[in-house]
């Protein structure tokens, strides 16, 4: 899966069979700082997130099955929204000692607007 | 899936008996503003496509998933045609 | 495979019933010369791992959904395994 954010809404009347009903939005893939990373792509969406929001998604034939057991055609779908990312980019550094402070980045994204 | 322009079309008379019938498009990747991007790929038409037109396209095996595709060589399948994109 | 290291964790609350109970990773697959390859990923973790951990990256769909035991559901990439050593002398010792 990959990190994400949802950056806008697509709209297609005409769909085949597999996909009718299907909210489909585009996502900004994220690296875990939340920095963009990589082009924008389009998702079929099993969570009902909203603009803005951090999720993450699954890509290949597994993305299709989370919405069995219908088939829908789907090789990219966010199947979380994600609360907060927690990143510790360390080498084979040892952990930092015990009672120190932490060693990271905690991240908490914005929550949703509305 | 990723979003692509429709640039041309490709005949391919002598093919998989499983592709026959199938028509066959050119389609190019584009931004979500509509910008054209490098590369191309062949991909099969599931929702009667025209030339220009931005479209939905998925890719792998799930594109086998779209109805028209069952049990055919496909590696990416046509499956919309985008009426309108909205970026925040 | 890919060998990786475990950089992050994801709290999601909202997320699809097959991924509930599981932790969900962030890991950085690396080269063989422990850089960075490509970008980090997202991963259900089979096995327990935590920060900074070395490990064993699954990245096909049928192998990461059997390793956590949750067939038929999108998972994409799982955390199968620690990695304890990795041995590229060969047999003749180098």
């Amino acid at each position: 899966m990959y990190l994400g954010k949802v950056v806008g809404r697509l709209w297609a009347t005409v769909k085949n069979a597999n996909m009718q009903g299907q909210r489909l939005l585009i996502v900004q893939p994220l690296s875990p700082e939340l920095k963009p990373s990589g082009k924008r792509l389009v998702c079929a969406d099993w969570t009902g997130a909203g603009a803005g929001e951090l999720v993450y998604w699954c890509r290949g034939r597994e993305s299709s099955f989370a919405f069995l057991p219908d088939e829908v055609t789907t090789d990219t779908t966010i199947v979380a929204i994600v609360d907060s990312v927690r990143v510790e980019r360390r080498g084979d550094a040892p952990a930092p000692a015990p009672g120190g402070p932490e060693n990271g980045a905690r991240l908490h994204p914005g929550k949703r607007r509305e | 899936m990723i979003l692509a322009r429709v640039v041309g079309t490709v005949v391919a008379t002598r093919k998989d008996p499983r592709l026959e019938g199938k028509k066959l498009l050119i389609v190019k990747p584009v931004s979500p503003e509509g910008q054209d991007e490098a590369g191309y790929v062949v991909a099969v038409d599931t929702v009667s496509a025209g030339y220009r037109e931005t479209v939905i396209c998925v890719s792998g095996s799930s594109a086998r998933m779209a109805e028209g595709c069952k049990d055919t060589p496909v590696d990416t399948a046509i499956v919309g045609i985008v009426d309108n994109v909205g970026l925040d | 495979m890919l060998i990786a290291r475990v950089i992050g964790e994801i709290v999601a609350t909202q997320k699809h019933p097959s991924h509930e109970g599981c932790k969900i990773l962030l890991v950085q697959p690396l080269n063989l010369d422990g850089t960075d390859r490509g970008a980090a990923v997202v991963a259900v973790d089979a096995v327990d791992a935590g920060i900074g951990d070395r490990v064993l990256l699954v990245t096909e769909g049928f192998s990461a959904m059997t390793s956590v035991g949750r067939p038929q559901s999108p998972i994409d990439m799982a955390v199968i395994g620690f990695i304890d050593h990795v041995d590229l002398t060969g047999p003749a010792g180098g």
